[in-house]
């Protein structure tokens, strides 16, 4: 069979396990481990009085009760601040465990450790906490006034305020642009909180021999997970190891490391020298994991008679939740990111991170992009109808053109490097997208509506994530990366990538991610990056084995290396079939060492030249084996870009939203298996559906989320989904071996951006808000008509 | 007090020594070993814990294990033939319908019975069939492909 097997819709080399029930998932592991619970605060800002756990003591089962006095100096320490950033004046972290006060519903308080769950939970119901009930900060406008505090030590509740401004080619700041343009326009954009709600919550399971920590989590970055562990519990790294196994999905919220149980399950583990579980449920998730999204935006734009954007100038009140341990990422990404694919004349934005006594705020699909796209789009839509011009003209007269890559935006990216776009072609896209949605025969009506949205993602972020390759003497390729997986076919792809370079039959290569017992050093899973950064080491590594597998194989053959290639697992010379030597044979003659333990080493003996009296076995700068390994750090970000249209059509009488069409046009650079960056896309886009129309966080003025169920949290079913229309387009990134962008992000971006832009043109009434439910359309025509 | 409960499970009789708050989907994972039933919400609204009870679908985690002592349970490790993957399983597999799998397990239970029932459902009937199961990743489209494959499937092998 062909080994090109780059850019094939191959079949997913996981999913065998995953429909047998084979899968192994945090919670499918130590059936015989304790089982850890929390008490977690009632109350979105307390001052805990007393801890009795008294009542608890009794409880069948119960093996030990923590509070933060418990912990060690070292375990109790407030977690890491993961990113910091200048901006980041006052940053600010939780406590494993709280320690004296509560800044949100959910904070953990007490950890319980008991023979199973069941009778852990009857243990936290027993334990009384002591509260002194404080009035919570809540709802981002009044967190900015800084009336009362989330934390006490942070005056206003800022913990970080940042301005970016680029300046006009003739040196006009954006202020001066946009009073100096023909049209100006000021307008407030609001977008509600919503989350990952992967549909397995986190779990951590640990096991201590002694000597030797094992950690499985549920996580997006084992080798992170790992040196915060042996960090926090004064172990040498070589002593803890952590595997990230089946992971049932991620959208962010398991970057964030070390969660509390991240460090107190282990430590646990280690303390009672017993096999420790913890399990998180879907209550816990809601209230003691993150969300994100939420922002508050004020947009002043000036711009002239074709609608090209002069001047723009946004201000952004950023809810951060109660804890900043992701640093600003999100508003920083959603600062640079909301310029999209658009030439603007000049920029300035500002945001402050303001806290609240809520959740916090760590990145979820998209980090901070949905909202800057939001914020754009909605601008783009309104600058159309103030001039009364078609919203895609509106578009194309402000994009980047083809011949203007590498286009500098002037910022600095999420990254701490200067945000420049590597390659693109958004005015074939736009084409494109017009084509497959039929926008210009569009007949609109009141009630049906189209709209469209554009974004620009920065993928494939650094610093770096490497790939070893093993070729063992059964002809078998072993790839290991220590990236995680969530879902996306890591373990496809990258065999795609090994056999294409290989030049080995995918049947041959197994790949292993996350795991630090194959691969110590690594980033982890986020901002659309596995396949840009750990594609393009394993690329590399793969060539490092190929190129000693012909050196190797030449020296058996009595060939030039130049002259060989490998087919099919067997190096061969061009041109001559018959002069062969199997990969398999080649990896024994790569070792000096030659127990004759397998027939390939017997076959091996054939080609075993005789060795030189004066020259050491392993020759010097050699090694032995067949294997290679190398990391690939990219100089930047890669630029994938995309555009979406839907149509939608809305109830006269019910408000009732219904999205009947969706087209996505993507370009990720080249594409390593179309059939899996299509399933991204979708993903995304359902996620980005429910954000616009369902998914919300509802807090109320005591800082209780009033729908922590999935009940009341509604993410879409099969019912709410169209099925989405999608159309490549292959843009190669100049930046890395492999050509390639990142996907999985890519569908959830732009997607309140275009509902919005559907929605307002169904209606005629401006949408400013995103989700927008049934009843808010209803009230919006009610105020409409009222007008 | 625990409560001596045989279950009939993939067609094997297991006996479980359980207590009365006892979940299906506990027992199941945790006293019998069988993980590949998933546990997502634990209200019964994701659907990740389904099995079939005498064939028809329930969740797991809104059952009690000893309110089904003596019947037939079949969960996702039962669904595979002696000649491997079921119809339903190798229409996923082919379709792409799955991502992270951790709600796969529900719809596999969910579909197997939807199609016994109807074996050529409509477009409606599928996405009425599996309006019950949430899934984070797919965004549904393959899943909804790989229900109509199935039916496929089913028809070709079915003489």
């Amino acid at each position: 069979m062909s080994t090109r097997l780059f850019g094939e819709p191959v079949r997913r080399r996981e999913d065998r396990r995953l429909l047998t029930g084979r899968g192994r998932y945090v919670d499918d592991l130590g059936r015989d481990a304790l089982a850890a619970a929390f008490v977690r605060s009632p109350h979105a800002r307390a001052r805990i009085r007393d801890i009795d756990v008294s009542a608890a003591l009794d409880v069948e089962g119960l093996v030990a009760i923590y509070t933060w006095e418990d912990l060690p100096e070292r375990v109790g320490r407030p977690l890491p601040l993961l990113i910091p950033h200048p901006a980041l004046t006052h940053g600010r972290t939780a406590y494993p465990l709280a320690r004296d006060v509560v800044r949100h519903v959910g904070e953990p308080v007490v950890m319980v450790v008991a023979a199973d769950r069941y009778l852990a939970e009857d243990a936290c119901a027993l334990i009384q906490v002591d509260y002194e009930p404080l009035k919570p900060v809540v709802g981002l406008e009044e967190a900015a006034l800084g009336a009362r505090l989330v934390h006490d030590d942070v005056p206003g509740n800022v913990g970080a305020r940042l301005v970016q401004e680029v300046p006009a080619r003739d040196g006009r700041s954006a202020r001066e642009a946009i009073e100096e343009a023909p049209h100006t326009l000021a307008f407030r954009l609001d977008v509600e909180r919503s989350a990952s709600m992967p549909l397995e919550g986190r779990g951590v399971h640990a096991r201590w021999d002694g000597t030797d920590l094992r950690v499985h989590s549920s996580t997006q970055t084992s080798t992170s997970v790992r040196m915060a562990v042996a960090a926090a519990l004064g172990l040498p790294l070589p002593h803890v190891e952590v595997i990230a196994p089946d992971v049932g999905g991620g959208f962010g919220v398991k970057i964030v490391h070390p969660w509390p149980e991240e460090i107190l399950v282990p430590w646990a583990a280690m303390t009672l020298g017993r096999e420790v579980k913890w399990t998180e449920d879907r209550r816990e998730h809601f209230v003691s994991s993150a969300h994100e999204r939420a922002q508050v935006q004020y947009v002043r734009v000036g711009f002239d008679d074709d609608g090209r954007v002069l001047g723009l100038d946004v201000t952004i009140l950023h809810d951060h939740g109660a804890y900043t341990p992701y640093g600003i990422i999100v508003p920083i990404v959603t600062s640079t990111q909301l310029l999209g694919p658009y030439r603007i004349g000049a920029y300035r934005v500002e945001f402050s991170a303001i806290y609240t006594n809520t959740v916090q705020v760590t990145p979820y699909r998209g980090a901070g992009r949905p909202q800057g796209v939001f914020c754009m789009e909605r601008t783009m839509d309104r600058i159309a109808r103030h001039l009364a011009k078609d919203r895609t003209e509106v578009r194309r007269a402000n994009f980047i053109e083809p011949d203007e890559f590498p286009y500098d935006q002037g910022m600095i990216f999420q990254d701490g490097r200067p945000l420049i776009y590597d390659s693109g072609d958004y005015p074939r896209m736009l084409a494109m997208l017009k084509e497959l949605i039929g926008w210009d025969a569009f007949e609109r009506r009141p009630g049906r509506g189209i709209g469209i949205g554009c974004y620009v993602e920065g993928t494939g972020v650094g610093p770096y994530e490497g790939g070893h390759v093993q070729v063992t003497s059964d002809g078998r390729v072993h790839v290991s990366t220590g990236l995680t997986s969530q879902g996306q076919g890591h373990e496809t792809v990258f065999a795609q990538i090994a056999a294409t370079e290989l030049g080995v039959p995918i049947e041959r290569i197994s790949v292993v991610t996350g795991d630090t017992r194959r691969f110590g050093y690594a980033v982890g899973t986020f901002a659309s990056r596995a396949a840009v950064v750990s594609g393009n080491a394993i690329a590399l590594a793969c060539r490092k084995v190929r190129a000693k597998a012909l050196r190797i194989a030449a020296d058996a053959l009595e060939a030039d290396p130049a002259d060989l290639e490998i087919t099919d697992g067997v190096v061969h010379v061009v041109g001559t079939p018959s002069a062969s030597i199997p990969l398999a044979t080649v990896a024994v003659l790569s070792n000096p060492l030659r127990y004759a333990f397998d027939d390939e080493a017997v076959r091996a003996t054939q080609f075993a030249g005789a060795s030189s009296p004066d020259r050491p076995p392993v020759a010097e700068g050699d090694e032995p084996g067949l294997e290679g390994r190398d990391y690939y750090s990219p100089i930047r970000s890669t630029f994938a870009a995309g555009m979406h249209a839907a149509i939608v059509e809305t109830d006269p009488l019910t408000a009732e939203i219904r999205v009947v069409r969706y087209a996505v046009v993507h370009d990720c650079g080249r594409l390593v298996n179309p059939m899996i960056v299509e399933g991204q896309i979708h993903g995304g886009v359902a996620q980005g559906i429910g954000g616009a129309l369902y998914e919300r966080m509802v807090y109320d003025g005591d800082g209780q989320l009033l729908n922590a169920s999935f009940m009341d949290f509604l993410m879409p079913y099969a019912t709410e989904i169209p099925r989405i229309e999608t159309a490549h387009l292959e843009t190669p990134s100049p930046l890395n071996p492999l050509g390639v962008k990142g996907a999985g992000e890519a569908g959830v971006i732009p997607v309140s951006a275009v509902i919005a832009s559907a929605v307002e043109d169904a209606e005629g009434i401006t949408i400013d808000r995103m989700p927008i439910s049934p009843s808010e359309l209803f009230e919006l025509r009610a105020r409409h008509q009222g007008t | 007090m625990d409560h001596e409960i045989t279950l009939v499970v993939n067609g094997t009789a297991r006996r479980a020594r359980v207590p009365g708050r006892r979940l299906l989907s506990d027992c199941l994972r945790h006293d019998l070993g069988l993980t590949g039933t998933h546990v997502g919400c634990e209200h019964g609204v994701c659907g990740c814990c389904t099995v079939l009870l005498d064939g028809e679908p329930v969740r797991s985690c809104l059952t009690l294990a000893v309110t089904v002592d003596g019947r037939e349970i079949t969960t996702v490790e039962g669904l595979a033939g002696p000649d491997g993957l079921s119809p339903v399983q190798r229409a996923f597999e082919e379709c792409h319908a799955l991502q992270c799998g951790f709600c796969t397990p529900g719809f596999l239970c969910t579909v197997t019975a939807l199609l016994r029932d109807n074996p050529a459902p409509a477009d409606d009937e599928v996405l009425e069939g599996i309006s019950g199961n949430l899934c984070r990743c797919t965004g549904y489209q393959n899943i909804v492909k790989a229900v109509h494959r199935a039916a496929e499937l089913l028809a070709e092998e079915t003489p």
